[in-house]
Formats: structure tokens, C-alpha cells, sequence
């Protein structure tokens, strides 16, 4: 983008809540069930049918609320947005539209530059899905799936306080980790559980006015985000600089060809008609559950990465992975527990924990080593009894069985051998085998030192202690 | 069938239940599970739901036997049972006119004696009306009293099932059967059911009743007006006090109602749109045209009507100038009638409708000639109180009905009047 210019970018992020039932009726919320087998004369919009709360999918809404900071309405609206489309069951989706459960609130996150930046919300509402439409099923026609409908959504709205695409990003990864954290939504994009449309315009630096801005949809995942917006910033400023205009219009990301088209006409410019849903009554939360709602909040993963720098002097590297999800970052505070060094701790989490939860793919609920028998690991290794890299095999072996460390290393002979008489006996073997290096090292080659600590490593099947080991050998090849 | 066998077996081991073998007849925008439930629509024709309406489990719980299905204006939409898809229904009392609307059909048919009652519902006064016509007791409860779940929707802010009964004692016995807080309707009340039976024998010692100028005015069939001068008397006779009150925001009510409704009417009936359910004539073109061809076919002339009235109401540029003045409108009616109720009013005698029932064909062509047919019991509705139409007489040889209007859960109190009325006219 040409320094003249800066973009001004806002989000609506539609985030399905993790409920097991819909927002207005007891059918299952389940992915990926045969089509049209979770539904019910209410989703199906069947003639006489009417919707009921979730009271489930309120207190999630609450709780988003006030993970972000949202003032939260005592009384909240619901309404009808009304427009024909194959997939809307009653012909209007129920919304929240004039009155939302929660105005104002903020996140802040890194801007993308190294810095940090917060962004504002506009609001946050409840809302149902719509049901999937599927064109590739039968021949010539097209299908209507209605599991979906009645699905119940928050969509958050941000002010236009996002700066560039690195910075969307970098909002949207908070957000989602926010929201996972507050166990809010599984944010899985790829089963459409977070889905974000975005409103973007440009302007130059020295103007106040806001430019015209389009809509960005059709971006399914957070990279295609960044692209897209990237993509339409360097579109936008090419026609205000060949000194044409923006239209505003809806457009939508083509991931395939890396740029946007236009929705058709049709598509858009609805007149949604809203008016107050009177089959439910206002949403009344009483002020004891709103504040129940924000001391209840478990501490946030920005608070959360910040005392681990402080509290246990972790670098900004270790402290941002090890709080990238709430359980692990509880994972690496029960193995750390009271007397473990910190350090020490978030590199066996970060390196051998987390690969092997990559590996297969796996959250840490998952993994079978519990936090108190990865602590007794760590602790073996801290006082010498095993080496680093028979620490690795007993915790390869702790995987597979189960077992506690110590059994491991009692039953497979592992613990390091102290013993001076057997200490000196490799000694003595591996330099009388290798003359000629026990030379050059008494010639001034250090380097030698680690050619035979290796030789005795390999006699000993790892269990030589390493610090013994090594003032042994330096006795012996000083004696001679 | 099942249904009266059961009642049969439950009869002979000596096990009687409050509706034990009563035949009820279901307004055909009820859902039942065993009957067709069309609203009277060629888009509905055949429609099975595949679930029933809280108030048809309700009276088949209590031993109610439904004994069919009655007929409607389409979607409930009109107050002369002439727009049906499957034609008009006619009236007991003239064969020639019509039995009002639009739960014509449950009037009718309480009226010529083939049921013992029957429910309707009433949006606009779509029980109490056609009940004045046919000359039976009509009650439409406080809005929240009776669960909609299973009622097609209409005016969904307005819409109450209500009773067609020969007496007001039915009444009171089926709205204990039907009334009462249920899980699948948001909008229906936890407050607790009077005893409404128990009513029926009470007295008006002590109570006032209100008599609104602005009902008695232009437009009432002097003969109509003779018959509530005649009710009021007894009334007074029957240790009532009478008292005359003035509810000058009733002239709003019309115009209100008829830009609330069919707005709320708009978005109700998007859903029959030939993709799940109901009639779709044929498949082909894209998604729109299926719509139109289905909404084209499947609706009648009244109901596009109301729906473009609707959709117009609520769009954009002009929603707060329709829906939003109704609204506003609405808010003044009902805290005019509330305040009526607390400056020591007990209930509000009205006539139900201007004059006795109109022949068929004679209003069909003038819908706002129809419109005002409802000018006394809209208001009702808008403000959500429960209220009944007993009949006080034949005018012009047809019969007249009264309406009691009560505060906002009084149904008992309206039970009472309408209880002690339809005694005092009996001593006759």
C-alpha cells in the first residue's frame, strides 16, 4: 500500500456456541449428522411451531460478553430479519437487532507490527443459523440440509479500529483464542463454527472521513483473511490512485485464484423488514448473573502470559505457546507445581509434550502423561539421575505403558551409574583401546575429551553419570 | 375413534374426566395429528402436521373428543368465513348470511348444535365476532392464558385460542382444560388459573362496569344498541353498578390493528414457501420462481392483500411511520384501558359488533367495510385483554352479541359478568 493511504478495517465474526442443543429447540447440534435428522417442527419451521430460549447458549453469550468486556443489557430483543432464501426454514432468522445482549467491550491483541493495539466491539448479539444448501447431492437440483438451522450464533462486531491485514490476524487469533479459552466455541473454521466477514476502505492519512468501504466474504480461514484484505487494499488504492472511485459493494474471496469477485446484485441490498420477535419475550438477565458472569471468568490468556513471564521468568516465546490454550497452559502449571525449574519445565512442554501432540494431532486433553508423572521425570533429570537423553526414552516408555518414571528406570536399568569402580573400569577400557587418541589429547587437542566421554556413553548404554565420567577421565589421561 | 373407545372403557370402570366424551370441534388452524390442518389455503391443502397443538393434547388428556376440523377465512385472515379455499360456511340462524369470522365455521357449528364446543381463535375478535352472529358464547382469554404452540401463526402479538360454547359454564370448563403455562410457548403466562366454573355462580355485588361512549356512537344498529341499553339494565339488576367512561384512543385501534397485524402477518406466512411442506406447483426455474409460482397459486386475494400491506408497513423509509406509529398507538389504547381498570372499573360492556350478521357476498367487495366489522373487539387484542361476547338478543331476527372486556388476567371477572348477564337474560 502506498504510504499515502491507510486502511481502516472492521470484522463481524459469527462464532457458533458450543451448546449440544439448538438456541430454540432440544435437536442436537451435532456435525456432520445425515442430513435433515436433526431437526424438529420448530427448526423445520412447520406451521404453529414457536421458538424457546436455550438458557445454555445465554450464559455462553454472557460469557463471551464479558470476556471482552462488553457493557451486558439487563433486557436484550430479540427480532425478525426477514428475507426468502431456500435454507431459512421460517422465511426470517431470529435475531438480536435494536437491543443486543452486549454493546462496547474490546480486544486487545498484538498489531502485527510488534506492538500491541486494542480494538474496539460494536456489539455482540445472539442469533440462529440458517440450514446448507448442497448442489453437488442430486442431479440437477438442489438440496436444502436443515440440521444446521436454529444452530446458535454470537456474531461480534468490531468498530473500524484494525489497521492492516497483519493486524485482522493477529485480532482474530486472539479472539479465537479468547473464545476457546472461555470454553465459549470449539472455533473450529473448518466446520464453519467461526466464520468472519470483513468491511474495509481506505483513505488518505490527512483525511478524517471515512473512504467507501466493501464487504469481504467467503474467507475461510484466518491466512485467507490477511490475503484478501491485503489483496483489496492494494485494489482499493489502485483506483483511487489512477483517480477513480471505490464502489461499495459486497465481494466475495476466491481462494482458487487469489482475488476478489463480486457477489451478484441479487445476493444483496436486502430490506431486512427487522421488527421485535413477539413469540419471545424480552431477554431479562437479572444483575446477579451479569456479575456472576464477570467474576466467574477464569484469568484471560493475556493475564495469563504475562504472569508467566513474570512468575516464572519464562522468555515472551515460551509464555505466548504455553498459553496459546487454556489446558495446556494449566498442564505446564501442574508440572511446574512448587519446586521445578521453570525453564526447564516449559522446554519439555513445548518441545517434547507438544510435538507429540502434533504428531497425532491431539489437544492435551489427550495426552496420557499426567502433569504429576511428567513432574517426576523432570525431577529425575534435575538431580542427575538420568541423563537428558535417557530422560527422552523413560518418556517415550511412560507413553506407551503408563508407568511411573522411576518404575521405568528401575525396571530397564536406566538410573546413572555413579559407581567409581565401574565408572573407572570404561575409563580405563575406552582410553587403553584408543592410544593414538589418548595421545592428542595429551598433545593439547580438547576436543579429543568428547571422543571418549562419547566411547564411554556407548560402553555404558548411556548410564555413565555424565560429571563423574568425565573428572575420571581427565585423571586418567592426566596420569599417564 | 381410539379417543372415544378410550372414553367408552374409561365410563364403564366408573372413571369420568372433566371433558369425558365431549365432542369439540378445531378451527382448521389448529394443529392435529389425526386431521389435516389446511387454514383454509390451497397452500395447506392436505398439510398433515406431524405434531398437535398443546390445547388438542390438553382436551384429549382431559377424555375431549375432536370431532373435526372447522372452517376459517384463510389463515384466519377476515371476519366472514367467505375466504375459504374451500368455500364460504354459512350461518344457522340465515342460511343466507354469513356466521362472521374468521372462526366461522367453530360458531356454526356450536350454533346448529353438532358439537358441544369448539375452539377458535381470535386475533382481531376472530371468536367473539362470528359468536355474536351465530348466537353463542365466545371467549377470548388473556393473551398468554391459553399456549399458541400448534395455533398457526397470524398476528403472533394478538393471536389467542379461544371457545365457542352454547353457555358460558362450557367456556369456563374448557378454558380450565386448555389454559394454563406451557413450555413451548415463551409467551404463555406461569400466573396462577382462577377457578373459573366457580365464577359462574357468582354475584356482581360490589363491582362496576364501564360503559364506553366511544362504542355507542356512529355506525351502531340502533336496534344492536337497544339490546346492550336492555343488558346494561340487567346488569344494574343484577347489583352491578354501571359507570360511563370514555376510551378516546379507540378510534387508533382500527388502524393500528390492521398495520400490526398484517405486518407481523408478513413475516408469519414467509415460511409456506413450497420448499418443506404443503402445495408446491411444480419445481422447475430457480428458487424465486418457485416461490412466486407457490405463493402466487397457494394464497388468496385477501391474504396477499395483508401481506403486502405488511411488507409495506415494515419497510424501510416508512417503518416507523406504520408499524412504529401502530405500535405507539397500541401503547396508548392499552394504558387507556389499564387505567380505566385501575380507577375501579371491574369490567368493560361493549356491543361485540355494530349490527347482526351480513348477508354473503355483501361486504366482499368493500374489504374495509369487513375491516370495521372488528372496530369493537380489536382493542382487546392490542392491549391483551381477555374478553367474551354472550348473547343479549335477536335484532332484525338475527342473533346479538355483548361483550364483557376484563383486566389483563381477569378472566374470571369476565366469566363472572358474562356468567351473570347470560343469567339475567335467561330470567326473561
Amino acid at each position: 500500500m502506498s504510504a499515502a493511504y491507510e486502511a481502516v478495517i472492521g470484522l463481524e465474526v459469527h462464532v457458533q456456541l458450543a451448546t449440544r442443543t439448538k438456541l430454540f429447540c432440544g435437536d442436537l447440534t451435532e456435525f456432520g449428522a445425515p442430513p435433515n435428522t436433526h431437526v424438529c417442527p420448530v427448526c423445520l419451521g412447520l406451521p404453529g411451531s414457536l421458538p424457546v430460549i436455550n438458557a445454555a447458549a445465554v450464559r455462553l453469550a454472557l460469557r463471551a460478553s464479558a470476556g471482552f468486556e462488553c457493557t451486558i443489557h439487563p433486557v436484550s430483543v430479540f427480532a425478525r430479519k426477514n428475507y426468502f432464501y431456500p435454507d431459512l426454514p421460517k422465511g426470517y432468522q431470529i435475531t438480536q437487532f435494536e437491543r443486543p445482549i452486549g454493546t462496547g467491550g474490546r480486544v486487545v491483541s498484538p498489531d502485527g507490527e510488534g506492538g500491541e493495539r486494542a480494538v474496539r466491539l460494536r456489539r455482540i448479539h445472539m442469533e440462529e443459523d440458517a440450514g446448507k444448501l448442497i448442489h453437488d447431492r442430486v442431479p440437477g437440483a438442489t438440496a436444502v440440509d436443515l440440521n444446521r438451522a436454529g444452530t446458535p450464533l454470537i456474531e461480534i462486531v468490531t468498530e473500524p479500529d484494525i489497521v492492516s491485514p497483519a493486524h485482522a490476524r493477529a485480532f482474530l487469533t486472539r479472539l479465537k483464542q479468547t473464545l476457546a479459552w472461555l470454553e465459549v466455541s470449539d472455533c473450529d473454521m473448518e466446520k464453519g463454527s467461526l466464520r468472519v466477514d470483513a468491511n474495509i476502505s481506505i483513505r488518505r492519512r490527512v483525511d478524517a472521513e471515512l473512504g467507501t468501504k466493501t464487504e469481504l466474504k467467503n474467507m475461510n480461514s484466518f491466512s485467507n483473511v490477511e490475503r484478501a484484505l491485503t489483496f483489496e487494499i492494494e485494489r482499493q488504492t489502485g483506483l483511487l490512485g489512477e483517480g477513480g472511485s471505490v464502489t461499495h459493494q459486497t465481494l466475495l474471496w476466491d481462494t482458487g485464484r487469489n482475488q476478489v469477485r463480486p457477489m451478484r446484485s441479487k445476493e444483496e441490498s436486502h430490506d431486512y423488514r427487522y421488527f421485535p420477535e413477539p413469540d419471545l419475550p424480552p431477554l431479562v438477565i437479572d444483575t446477579a448473573t451479569i456479575a456472576e458472569a464477570t467474576a466467574s471468568l477464569p484469568e484471560l490468556p493475556a493475564a495469563r502470559e504475562a504472569r508467566f513471564r513474570e512468575q516464572y521468568g519464562l522468555p515472551a516465546y515460551d509464555a505466548g505457546v504455553l498459553t496459546a490454550a487454556r489446558e495446556l497452559s494449566d498442564y505446564y502449571e501442574d508440572v511446574v507445581g512448587v519446586g521445578l525449574d521453570a525453564k526447564a519445565v516449559s522446554n519439555w512442554v513445548m518441545t517434547d509434550v507438544l510435538g507429540w501432540l502434533n504428531e497425532k494431532q491431539v489437544a492435551i486433553g489427550a495426552f496420557p502423561i499426567a502433569a504429576s508423572r511428567l513432574a517426576e521425570l523432570i525431577e529425575l533429570t534435575g538431580n542427575d539421575t538420568l541423563s537428558s537423553s535417557l530422560a527422552r526414552r523413560v518418556f517415550a516408555r511412560m507413553i506407551e505403558t503408563g508407568e511411573r518414571p522411576a518404575t521405568i528406570v528401575d525396571q530397564e536399568g536406566l538410573s546413572q551409574v555413579r559407581d567409581t569402580d565401574l565408572l573407572r573400569a570404561w575409563v580405563e577400557a575406552v582410553v587403553t583401546e584408543h592410544p593414538a587418541e589418548a595421545d592428542r589429547y595429551r598433545a593439547g587437542d580438547p576436543k579429543l575429551l568428547a571422543f571418549f566421554m562419547g566411547q564411554i556413553m556407548k560402553r555404558s548404554a548411556g548410564k555413565a553419570d555424565p560429571r563423574q565420567a568425565t573428572r575420571l577421565l581427565r585423571e586418567r589421561l592426566a596420569a599417564d | 375413534m381410539s379417543d372415544a373407545r378410550r372414553v367408552d372403557e374409561a365410563v364403564a370402570a366408573g372413571r369420568f374426566t372433566r371433558l369425558c366424551g365431549a365432542a369439540i370441534a378445531v378451527k382448521d388452524n389448529i394443529c392435529t395429528l389425526d386431521l389435516p390442518t389446511t387454514c383454509g389455503s390451497r397452500i395447506l391443502e392436505g398439510f398433515r402436521s406431524p405434531y398437535e397443538a398443546t390445547v388438542i393434547r390438553r382436551i384429549r388428556q382431559t377424555g375431549g373428543l375432536v370431532a373435526g376440523k372447522t372452517n376459517l377465512d384463510e389463515f384466519a385472515m377476515g371476519s366472514s368465513t367467505e375466504n375459504s379455499a374451500w368455500g364460504p360456511t354459512r350461518n344457522p340462524a340465515d342460511s343466507d348470511r354469513v356466521p362472521g369470522g374468521s372462526s366461522g365455521g367453530s360458531a356454526a357449528a356450536v350454533a346448529a348444535g353438532l358439537v358441544h364446543a369448539a375452539l377458535g381463535s381470535d386475533t382481531g375478535g376472530s371468536v367473539r365476532q362470528p359468536a355474536s352472529f351465530c348466537g353463542v358464547v365466545g371467549v377470548k382469554p388473556t393473551y398468554g392464558r391459553v399456549s399458541r404452540y400448534g395455533l398457526v401463526a397470524f398476528g403472533s402479538s394478538l393471536d389467542q385460542i379461544g371457545t365457542l360454547t352454547r353457555n358460558v359454564m362450557d367456556a369456563a370448563i374448557l378454558l380450565e382444560v386448555i389454559a394454563g403455562h406451557d413450555l413451548f410457548d415463551s409467551t404463555s403466562s406461569r400466573a396462577a388459573l382462577p377457578d373459573l366454573v366457580a365464577e359462574c355462580d357468582r354475584d356482581l355485588a360490589g363491582l362496576t362496569i364501564g360503559v364506553p361512549v366511544e362504542y355507542f356512537g356512529e355506525g351502531l344498529d340502533p336496534a344492536v344498541a337497544a339490546l346492550c341499553e336492555r343488558a346494561l339494565a340487567r346488569l344494574e339488576t343484577a347489583g352491578a353498578k354501571l359507570r360511563e367512561i370514555s376510551l378516546p384512543h379507540t378510534r387508533f385501534a382500527i388502524p393500528a390493528y390492521y398495520l400490526i397485524a398484517p405486518a407481523e402477518a408478513s413475516s408469519n406466512l414467509a415460511r409456506y414457501d413450497g420448499v418443506r411442506y404443503g402445495n408446491r406447483p411444480g419445481s422447475a426455474g430457480t428458487a424465486r420462481e418457485v416461490y412466486e409460482r407457490t405463493r402466487g397459486a397457494g394464497f388468496g386475494a385477501e391474504v396477499k392483500r395483508r401481506i403486502m400491506l405488511g411488507t409495506f408497513a415494515l419497510s424501510a423509509g416508512y417503518h416507523d411511520e406504520y408499524y412504529g406509529r401502530a405500535q405507539r398507538a397500541r401503547a396508548r389504547i392499552t394504558a387507556e384501558l389499564r387505567a380505566a381498570f385501575a380507577d375501579g372499573i371491574d369490567a368493560i360492556f361493549t356491543p361485540t359488533t355494530p349490527a347482526p350478521a351480513f348477508r354473503i357476498g355483501e361486504k366482499s367487495d368493500d374489504p374495509y367495510a369487513m375491516y370495521l366489522s372488528d372496530v369493537y373487539t380489536v382493542t382487546a387484542n392490542l392491549a391483551g385483554l381477555p374478553a367474551a361476547s354472550v348473547p343479549i338478543g335477536r335484532a332484525h331476527g338475527l342473533p346479538v352479541g355483548g361483550q364483557i372486556l376484563g383486566d389483563l388476567w381477569r378472566d374470571d371477572r369476565v366469566i363472572r359478568f358474562s356468567a351473570a348477564l347470560e343469567r339475567a337474560l335467561a330470567a326473561e
